[in-house]
């Protein structure tokens, strides 16, 4: 009878590709994440949300180790990375990121910023990867660009070579942190679009962001943090219709506008 | 003007040049690498090698090198190390002119952002390859300006270099001065030589300075 219950057990847990364990981070003397714990599995996208400096950045670049976290546990592919000395650059290679302000480094064309990684730290021959970014630039509609340099891309196109040159790595896991907030309004679209067919295709992504109706489609599950901790997870269908928390509600009513019927109360 | 006595000496201005140029050369490149290896150390926040390097910037960016020079060569000799002028004048050189080299390129490393850095650890580069492949080449192209202005400066100071008994152009020119009183003369050699050596070095910079600008990487 135990037996099959661990069984059960081993099998959930074989599908968890990444999970947090009572994370703590503290900055100087504030905490930033309060005993956060979140699991998630393969082929999962989860959005989290949450009022500006409530954590979810952190809690983000702690996942990659762009953040050192006072206690607590990172788990990878069933492997404690957290414990003794961790190989960050190739747990890196397995968890991608893109963050709010491309970082695309100015010095290389869009090309070789693709390229960079998979030649320098993978080892991988030039020519193959060459033919492999070119395929992805293809897919985002920015393989005329490739010969040019960042600064001649508008921040759209700028974030989408960001995504590709996280992509072309192969990772498990895709972390964006708010990738659109540094965006003019007619670009989000072209970025979103991207992630949401990343998303179809089944890729595993752990999404920051503030526009909550991309949220709603995008997401399997959405996790509500405040003051560092998590406050509420929950389906988008269940979050944004029926929040279960005060805290949530009011949350999504900043969201809300609605036109003033004038004259008596203001 | 005398000159017959001008075109008579002007082979020993040639000379000295050759010597300028040569120890010039040699500190500046003595610099330029000791300057690199002590932006690396405060870039890495290396412990002990830091408390050092601030110490050492601090002692050299605020003694003058013909102070330097004296305690090479009349101090060092008294603790049983003597060492040949043009080794003072080298060692002096590069002590001087590698704490400057150092604050150029610690200023230019420090113009990378830090989300270049966290963008390239994020693809999975050691620490080593996120300095060759990010950092340097972006952060040189800020410090080419000021590398150049030091260089300028550093062969500049050169001219102190007859106090450990280097005949320099200095030195040459003081010492036509003292034999047959052509001040006039002496000096002109001196400053035109010294031009000859530092224009194309000034003119370089400016070259390099436009070019840098059209290049300009931004965001």
């Amino acid at each position: 009878m135990e037996d099959s219950i661990d069984e059960v057990n081993h099998m959930a847990e074989q599908s968890i590709l990444l999970e947090a364990k009572n994370i703590v981070k503290d900055y100087g003397q504030g905490r930033v994440l309060d005993d956060v714990s979140l699991q998630i599995h393969k082929g999962e996208v989860i959005v989290l949300i949450g009022p500006s400096g409530c954590g979810k950045s952190t809690f983000l670049r702690c996942m990659n180790g762009l953040e050192q976290i006072q206690s607590g546990q990172i788990v990878l592919d069933g492997e404690v990375i957290t414990e003794g000395k961790t190989d960050w650059p190739s747990v890196r290679q397995k968890i991608g990121m893109v963050f709010q302000n491309y970082e695309l480094f100015p010095h290389k064309t869009v090309l070789d910023n693709v390229i960079l990684g998979p030649v320098k730290v993978q080892g991988r021959d030039k020519k193959e990867v060459t033919k492999e970014a070119e395929k992805l630039l293809e897919r985002v509609g920015l393989l005329e660009k490739k010969d040019a340099f960042p600064r001649q891309l508008s921040g759209g196109q700028k974030q989408r070579v960001a995504i590709v040159r996280a992509l072309i790595l192969k990772p498990e896991i895709l972390l964006f942190d708010e990738v659109t907030a540094a965006l003019d309004p007619e670009m989000v679209r072209e970025v979103l679009d991207v992630i949401l067919e990343l998303a179809a295709e089944g890729y595993t992504m752990l999404i920051v962001t503030h526009e909550m109706q991309f949220a709603k489609a995008v997401a399997d599950k959405i996790v509500f943090i405040d003051g560092g901790k998590i406050v509420e997870s929950d389906t988008p269908e269940k979050f944004f219709t029926q929040p279960k928390t005060d805290r949530a509600r009011r949350f999504l009513n900043t969201f809300i506008y609605e036109k003033e019927t004038g004259g008596e109360k203001l | 003007m005398d000159t017959e006595f001008i075109a008579e000496y002007i082979p020993l201005y040639v000379e000295a040049s050759r010597l300028t140029i040569s120890i010039g050369l040699i500190g500046i490149v003595l610099s330029l690498i000791v300057g690199l290896l002590i932006a690396f150390i405060q870039y890495f926040k290396v412990p002990v090698l830091r408390q050092i390097a601030a110490v050492y910037i601090e002692l050299s960016r605020n003694t003058p090198l013909l102070v330097q020079l004296f305690f090479l060569y009349f101090g060092l000799p008294k603790a049983g190390i003597s060492i040949s002028s043009e080794g003072c004048a080298i060692i002096g050189l590069c002590f001087l002119g590698g704490s400057y080299m150092a604050e150029a390129f610690r200023s230019g490393i420090e113009s990378v952002g830090k989300g270049q850095e966290e963008s390239a650890l994020a693809l999975g580069f050691q620490r080593s390859q996120v300095v060759r492949y990010v950092i340097l080449p972006q952060a040189l192209s800020v410090s080419i300006p000021a590398l150049c202005a030091n260089m300028n400066f550093l062969v500049k100071e050169t001219s102190v270099f007859s106090v450990v008994a280097l005949a320099d152009l200095m030195y040459v020119a003081k010492d036509l001065i003292g034999l047959y009183y052509k001040t006039d003369e002496a000096l002109l050699m001196l400053v035109i030589s010294y031009l000859i050596i530092l224009l194309p070095i000034s003119i370089l910079a400016a070259l390099l300075e436009r070019r840098l600008r059209y290049a300009e990487f931004g965001n």
